[in-house]
């Protein structure tokens, strides 16, 4: 915004700004992330006696202290929650109630199937939600961009467990294609997959559309087309790029919405990522595992907005001077 | 158009421009009928349904719509695993969705509508912590704290709309931190303020009114939103409990029988999407009248 004088005095000026903007980006993180350990803390505490939801009825008061001496939970809570907050950065969350092994190694062979499945959405939401969002900017108002928006709020408005079991009702019973549910090849992969990006596909398609349209409304797009430039030189020289900025920013929000369906869609077609396990681990009252992947997804939604909150301060020098 | 402050006169009259541009627009009239029906569905539903729907009958169990082969008049939309009429059962899960749909967006909206009164016009710290606060709340996809929530405090209609309406206040917040923002220097507020108004008046008296249009923009968006995350919490067990009937769990159980009977799944999920499309549909236009600018682009 203030542009600094473009003298040799520039480059210094710009790399320490540049330096600030990030140290102050990845403090903030770490301050969102200490409030959610501790969020997660009171929050599986506050539900009450862990040791009386996991006992059954029935357990005797001597069964009850040895299961809290051996959870920590005899001790005061604030000792409690400084022991927590030290073993955070060791990823040391306690032991699994149920697997009787460290919650983090539970979680982490988990990891990998919930990445291939998001992964694999979010390419797939790329894929349709780019084309279609540029061809409803093109065709403003006409019959082409009504259908897009059409599909969008239809998108919109369909749950990922509706979705996905109409995919196995028409791919999987009907059809024959594809696996109905579980893990291995790629054909277990694209059925989860389109399921999990629907709802990407719309928000992103709907973003990319009035992004586009901003953009091709502009003064510089109006001397490239006044040149002569073709629809197409316009679209893919000029205004993708400059479309892009807010969709970056939403494709990382995106993050969190895919991790969100990645525990619905994971639940419908049986896929064996963190999705599941959390869902078996609330089921089963395994609370330091519940504990353990709140921070897992709130970390990962944490991070990766980070990332892209810094790569367009790199990018992007006006974002830099706020 | 909308946010002309004070004067009731113009405010009249957008509202009356407002419910032109809703009756003109066709889809909006479709959706606002069809969400009609569904209320008068779930708030009649035992005079309407035509069976008590946890009435089981083992003899006619997972019989197909009438219309198909083997279906019957008797359960126009078929039977499911355990011979209770699908029909039925569509209009009482309507009851769930509906009320944690509205008490939800309601309860959000009043938590986001304080929140977002106070950071805009109190600015300073307050600001700041409560928008840290709203950075935290989306850190948690709201599906998992959600889940968490009800895991550890146990299942049950009231938790599922407190969770929900705890988990939704942020974007409601947002929208009304940055409408305050700039209402916040304009002559009726610093006016009111130097003839000595109290902050609380003026945030209700003067700010509020004129936040309401965006506030029922959001509001309506969440409650598709939230009737769709009931069904999702229902659907993953989690939810409402199994006694009561939801469209969530309806789908949950149908998904066991869809090699053998499409139709347990098939209409609950139908239901869900024709509701949340009508609230959507309704929204939208909500949010195109409310903002001309954003219509024409």
């Amino acid at each position: 915004m203030t542009a600094p004088a473009v003298t040799a005095a520039r480059a210094p000026a710009a790399g320490t700004g540049l330096l600030r903007a990030v140290a102050t980006k990845v403090l903030s993180a770490v301050v969102v992330l200490f409030f959610v350990a501790t969020a997660a803390f009171f929050l599986v505490r506050l539900s009450g006696d862990p040791v009386k939801l996991i006992l059954p009825p029935d357990a005797t008061a001597e069964q009850e202290a040895t299961l809290r001496a051996s959870l920590g939970l005899d001790r005061p809570l604030i000792a409690q929650y400084l022991d927590y907050l030290a073993g955070l950065p060791r990823l040391d969350l306690g032991n699994s109630l149920v697997y009787d092994q460290p919650v983090a190694d539970v979680l982490l062979t988990r990891v990998p199937a919930t990445v291939e499945l998001a992964a694999a959405a979010l390419a797939v939401a790329l894929v349709i939600a780019i084309p279609a969002g540029t061809f409803a900017a093109l065709r403003r108002g006409r019959a082409g961009d009504s259908g897009v928006m059409a599909g969008v709020l239809v998108g919109q408005s369909m749950p990922a467990f509706w979705v996905g079991i109409l995919l196995i009702l028409v791919f999987a019973v009907r059809l024959q294609w594809l696996p109905a549910s579980g893990y291995g090849g790629i054909s277990h992969l694209v059925l989860p997959a389109i399921t999990l990006a629907l709802y990407s596909v719309a928000v992103i398609a709907r973003l990319l559309r009035s992004s586009l349209i901003d953009v091709l409304g502009s003064d510089f797009i109006r001397t490239a087309r006044a040149k002569g430039l073709g629809t197409g030189g316009v679209v893919f020289g000029h205004s993708l790029r400059n479309a892009s900025l807010p969709v970056v920013t939403v494709i990382g929000l995106e993050v969190g919405t895919l991790l969100g369906g990645a525990i619905l869609t994971e639940r419908v077609f049986s896929w064996p990522g963190i999705g599941r396990l959390t869902v078996e681990a609330i089921a089963n009252r395994d609370f330091p595992l519940v504990q353990a992947a709140v921070l897992f997804f709130a970390a990962t939604f944490v991070v990766v907005n980070l990332l892209v909150d810094l790569s367009y301060t790199v990018l992007d020098p006006r974002v830099r001077v706020k | 158009m909308t946010a002309v402050p004070a004067t009731p006169a113009p405010a009249r009259a957008a509202r009356a421009g407002a419910l032109r541009a809703v009756l003109r627009n066709k889809l909006a009239l479709v959706a606002i009928s069809v969400l009609a029906v569904m209320v008068v569905l779930a708030v009649f539903a035992p005079l309407i349904a035509p069976y008590d729907p946890a009435a089981q009958d083992l003899l006619v169990r997972l019989r197909p719509p009438a219309w198909a082969a083997g279906g019957d008049a008797a359960h126009p939309l078929g039977t499911d695993q355990l011979g209770r009429d699908i029909l039925s059962r569509l209009i009482h899960g309507a009851r769930v969705s509906l009320l944690v749909g509205a008490a939800a967006a309601l309860l959000a909206g009043v938590i986001g509508a304080i929140v977002g009164l106070v950071a805009g016009f109190v600015g300073g710290w307050p600001d700041r912590v409560l928008m840290r606060l709203a950075d935290v709340q989306l850190a948690f996809p709201s599906i998992l704290l959600a889940l968490a929530i009800v895991g550890f405090l146990g299942s049950g209609l009231w938790y599922v709309i407190g969770v929900l309406g705890f988990t939704g206040w942020v974007s409601y917040a947002r929208v009304v931190r940055s409408e305050v923002l700039s209402l916040r220097t304009r002559e009726f507020v610093t006016e009111a303020r130097a003839i000595g108004v109290g902050d609380v008046t003026i945030m209700r008296r003067h700010l509020l009114p004129n936040v309401m249009a965006p506030l029922a923009t959001v509001g309506t968006l969440h409650v598709a939103a939230a009737i769709v995350a009931e069904a999702s919490l229902s659907y993953l067990g989690l939810g409402v409990p199994k006694q009561t009937v939801t469209w969530g769990g309806m789908l949950s159980d149908g998904q066991l029988y869809l090699g053998t009977a499409w139709w347990v799944a098939v209409f609950p999920g139908l239901a869900l999407m024709i509701t949340a499309l009508s609230v959507n549909i309704t929204g939208d236009v909500l949010r195109d009248v409310a903002d001309p600018k954003a219509y024409r682009s």
